[in-house]
């Protein structure tokens, strides 16, 4: 739809342009089946998590005061970011891998700005009706039936943005203790800033900014157009098969009057969530939300011509060459997603509940007791991330003729407890051969041997022995 | 700030915002012989790649504008504009000290009611241990170390052998207040021979072997130079600070020349006072800690 015709003259204007909302028509078919269930699925998933409870707390808590992450069995430490670092890259990886394959499927089916907006169409849909009403109304004056729709429109999303403000803070603080103090006006100042701020971002951007958070802000949205390649499946306007396009008669055959397939319906521009026209070929704005492919297999049987003038295809398929599927960026991004996601699955298998901190005092080098021996200090730091308590054995190793001696001898720590111990390293000065040492601090279980670790420090000794 | 800097900085800082505006006026103006909107610039790369004029959305330049009122807001509200500090009055000290505030309200009536517990009952109270240890490893770790037994000059808090008295009002007063503890030289006074003598007596004093002579000759000197600090019995004085010497505990070294040395020079001993940012509730709840090492 070319509306340059409709502005006002060019020349001596701003640099800027003013906003054109666009009001996405209804569609059904296939893609929008797949993208109602995704949005479904994630929303459900989002919405219901919190209120799920495990082994006596919140099944997904994220508990920054404490510095514990609870999702179901696992119980996460700040000692166990790496595991989050490890996620984002293989996040990434799958990013990387999808787009390379199918495009962007992301965006098209399970981006949150993605899924927030088709909600947030659904509830315009309810009191606005469909595309050509909400123009109308639109272009209406503000009277009383006109205010009514919209303040009803608004309500609802603000009152849907609040629910999803007061979830998202749900996963941070006890869901049910926070609906309580919600129902009381009785929520601490950073809770009610944060479901205001969700809430509040969540109004703005799928109620508002929609498309405009894709095309001008989303950095994702301009790289992932770099990973396509010409075996990248996207979704593409059929030009050889739809040119020269044109309306006509159901009974005509285009053939007789020298059209293509494409009957000039706009119906896929009318669909287009970012307001663009695939049949100009491939655009940054397109998100690949695959509405206009329903759309037009819908006219295409009303005309009973065959589906497809707009379909998922490659850029080799349309010139006739044959796609190739695993080509090598693929298949390096399929090995790495796979390893790393093994690699992952196996530290977490093998992770243990159990850490040891060891701190060397600095204030001295070294101690000298009266009997003539050399002492070292340290402070252990003991955390017990298991769900029950244990006792622990302490040994040293690395350092001939050194003896361990703690302040504490029962090493009895409840369960999610972090406890100091501080230690001292003795040792004969006969024994040393030069002035450090590695030394090594082995902790183990006393109920299972398996749970152990091992921690190196530092053991320093006189220059003149 | 000077006032000459003062002004000066006023000056840079409001005239950089103005000129924002006006960069950003001047920026967003069409020139003449630019591409239309939707058309190609007539900037070419690699043979065929051309840039179309794809302008941004208007609100967007609106939020350049909101940033230039949001600074001019900022330098009314606080400190930025040279030595204007802002009308509310904020500033980091001020920060600094209300988070005191709120920690001492959060934490104060923890302490507090340690506080009203005896010495001897909270050096019993496992948890009260636990906080005491904390503080102890904050405030008192660095010189005594970590496991309160000292390094050389600074005493060892695990035994039963105390400078200033080993009583959980002495302990705590210890902490409160601080302690001065002056050894002088006494190399002056003995003379070379007279050090040797003296330091054999100490030496004999905890059972060590010495010259039987020169301890003998050391003891008539020990009675009249060091015994009106350290006793006749040189069992020390808690109210001067001065050491036990039959104990075998040897706070500045246990080695011959280590007592020469303390005997020839003297030795200084400062325990800071910690009253002041302590307070008295945690110097309770750390004098409890301090006497159930020695006290189990």
């Amino acid at each position: 739809m070319k509306t340059s015709s409709k502005q006002p003259a060019e020349g001596g204007g701003e640099f800027y342009e003013k906003h054109k909302k666009v009001y996405p028509r209804e569609v059904h078919g296939l893609f929008a089946t797949l993208r109602v269930t995704g949005v479904l699925t994630l929303l459900g998933l989002y919405y219901l998590l919190p209120w799920l409870s495990w082994e006596g707390h919140q099944a997904v808590l994220f508990d920054l005061p404490a510095r514990k992450f609870y999702i179901f069995t696992l119980t996460f430490w700040p000692q166990d970011f790496i595991y989050l670092a490890a996620l984002l890259i293989i996040s990434a990886l799958a990013l990387f891998f999808f787009t390379t394959l199918a495009g962007r499927l992301w965006c098209g089916y399970a981006c949150p700005q993605t899924v927030w907006t088709e909600v947030f169409l659904w509830m315009e849909r309810w009191f606005e009706g469909d595309r050509n009403k909400q123009i109308k109304l639109d272009n209406a004056p503000m009277a009383g039936g006109k205010f009514l729709r919209k303040s009803a429109k608004h309500t609802v999303w603000l009152l849907f943005s609040l629910w999803t403000g007061f979830t998202f803070v749900g996963y941070f603080t006890p869901i049910t203790e926070l609906g309580q103090a919600v129902l009381q006006f009785n929520t601490g100042p950073w809770e009610t800033f944060w479901i205001l701020f969700y809430g509040f971002a969540t109004y703005g951007n799928a109620g508002w900014m929609r498309e405009q958070v894709c095309i001008y802000m989303c950095p994702y949205a301009r790289f992932q157009s770099a990973m396509f390649d010409k075996d990248t499946l996207l979704i593409s306007y059929d030009e050889q098969r739809g040119e020269p396009r044109g309306s006509r008669k159901r009974s005509a055959d285009p053939k007789n009057l020298g059209l293509g397939d494409c009957v000039d319906c706009t119906l896929c521009v009318q669909v287009c969530p970012t307001g663009i026209d695939i049949r100009d070929g491939l655009q940054y704005q397109c998100i690949g939300c695959a509405a206009c492919v329903d759309v037009c297999n819908d006219v295409m049987g009303k005309m009973k011509y065959a589906p497809g003038l707009i379909r998922y295809t490659t850029e080799n398929a349309m010139q006739g060459v044959p796609t190739r599927i695993l080509r090598p960026r693929v298949t390096i991004y399929i090995t790495l997603l796979c390893a790393i996601t093994a690699a992952l699955i196996y530290s977490m298998l093998i992770r243990l509940p159990l850490g040891l901190d060891v701190i060397r005092d600095r204030n001295a080098l070294y101690r000298e007791t009266n009997e003539g021996l050399i002492e070292n200090i340290y402070i252990l730091k003991i955390i017990n991330m298991d769900k029950q308590a244990h006792e622990y054995h302490l040994t040293v190793s690395g350092l001939e003729g050194a003896t361990l001696l703690l302040e504490k001898t029962d090493l009895l720590i409840d369960a999610g407890k972090v406890v100091t111990v501080p230690a001292r390293i003795r040792i004969d000065p006969v024994h040393l051969k030069k002035i450090g040492y590695d030394v090594y601090f082995t902790l183990t279980a006393k109920d299972n041997s398996a749970l152990h670790v091992r921690q190196k420090g530092r053991f320093i000794g006189p220059l003149n022995r | 700030m000077s006032t000459g800097l003062s002004i000066f900085v006023i000056v840079f800082t409001l005239a950089n915002i103005v000129g924002c505006y006006f960069l950003i006026r001047w920026s967003g103006q069409k020139r003449q012989g630019e591409a239309a909107e939707g058309q190609v610039t007539g900037h070419t790369w690699d043979g065929d790649l051309q840039e179309y004029n794809n302008p941004l959305p208007r609100w967007w330049l609106w939020l350049f504008y909101i940033t230039i009122i949001f600074s001019l807001v900022y330098l009314v509200f606080y400190p930025g504009a040279g030595n204007f500090q802002g009308v509310l009055g904020w500033s980091q000290e001020q920060r600094y000290n209300d988070e005191i505030k709120a920690a001492n309200a959060d934490y104060g009536p923890i302490f507090a009611a340690y506080s009203k517990q005896s010495i001897q009952d909270l050096a019993k109270d496992k948890k009260a241990m636990q906080a005491g240890q904390r503080l102890f490893l904050n405030y008192c770790a660095t010189c005594h170390g970590s496991d309160a037994r000292g390094a050389k000059g600074f005493p060892n808090l695990s035994d039963t052998d105390w400078l200033y008295g080993g009583s959980p009002d002495a302990i705590k007063t210890s902490i409160l207040n601080g302690r001065n503890g002056i050894m002088p030289p006494m190399g002056a006074a003995l003379g070379g021979a007279g050090i040797d003598e003296v330091t054999a007596y100490v030496m004999t004093l905890s059972g060590r072997e010495a010259d039987p002579n020169f301890a003998e000759a050391g003891k008539q000197r020990f009675q009249i130079l060091c015994a009106s600090c350290h006793g006749q019995d040189a069992k020390g004085n808690p109210a001067l600070g001065a050491a036990n010497l039959t104990d075998d505990i040897w706070l500045h070294g246990r080695s011959r020349g280590a007592i020469v040395e303390t005997i020839t020079k003297g030795r200084t001993g400062v325990m800071p006072p910690h009253r002041d940012f302590l307070g008295e509730d945690k110097a309770h709840l750390l004098a409890a800690y301090v006497y159930s090492l020695s006290n189990k």
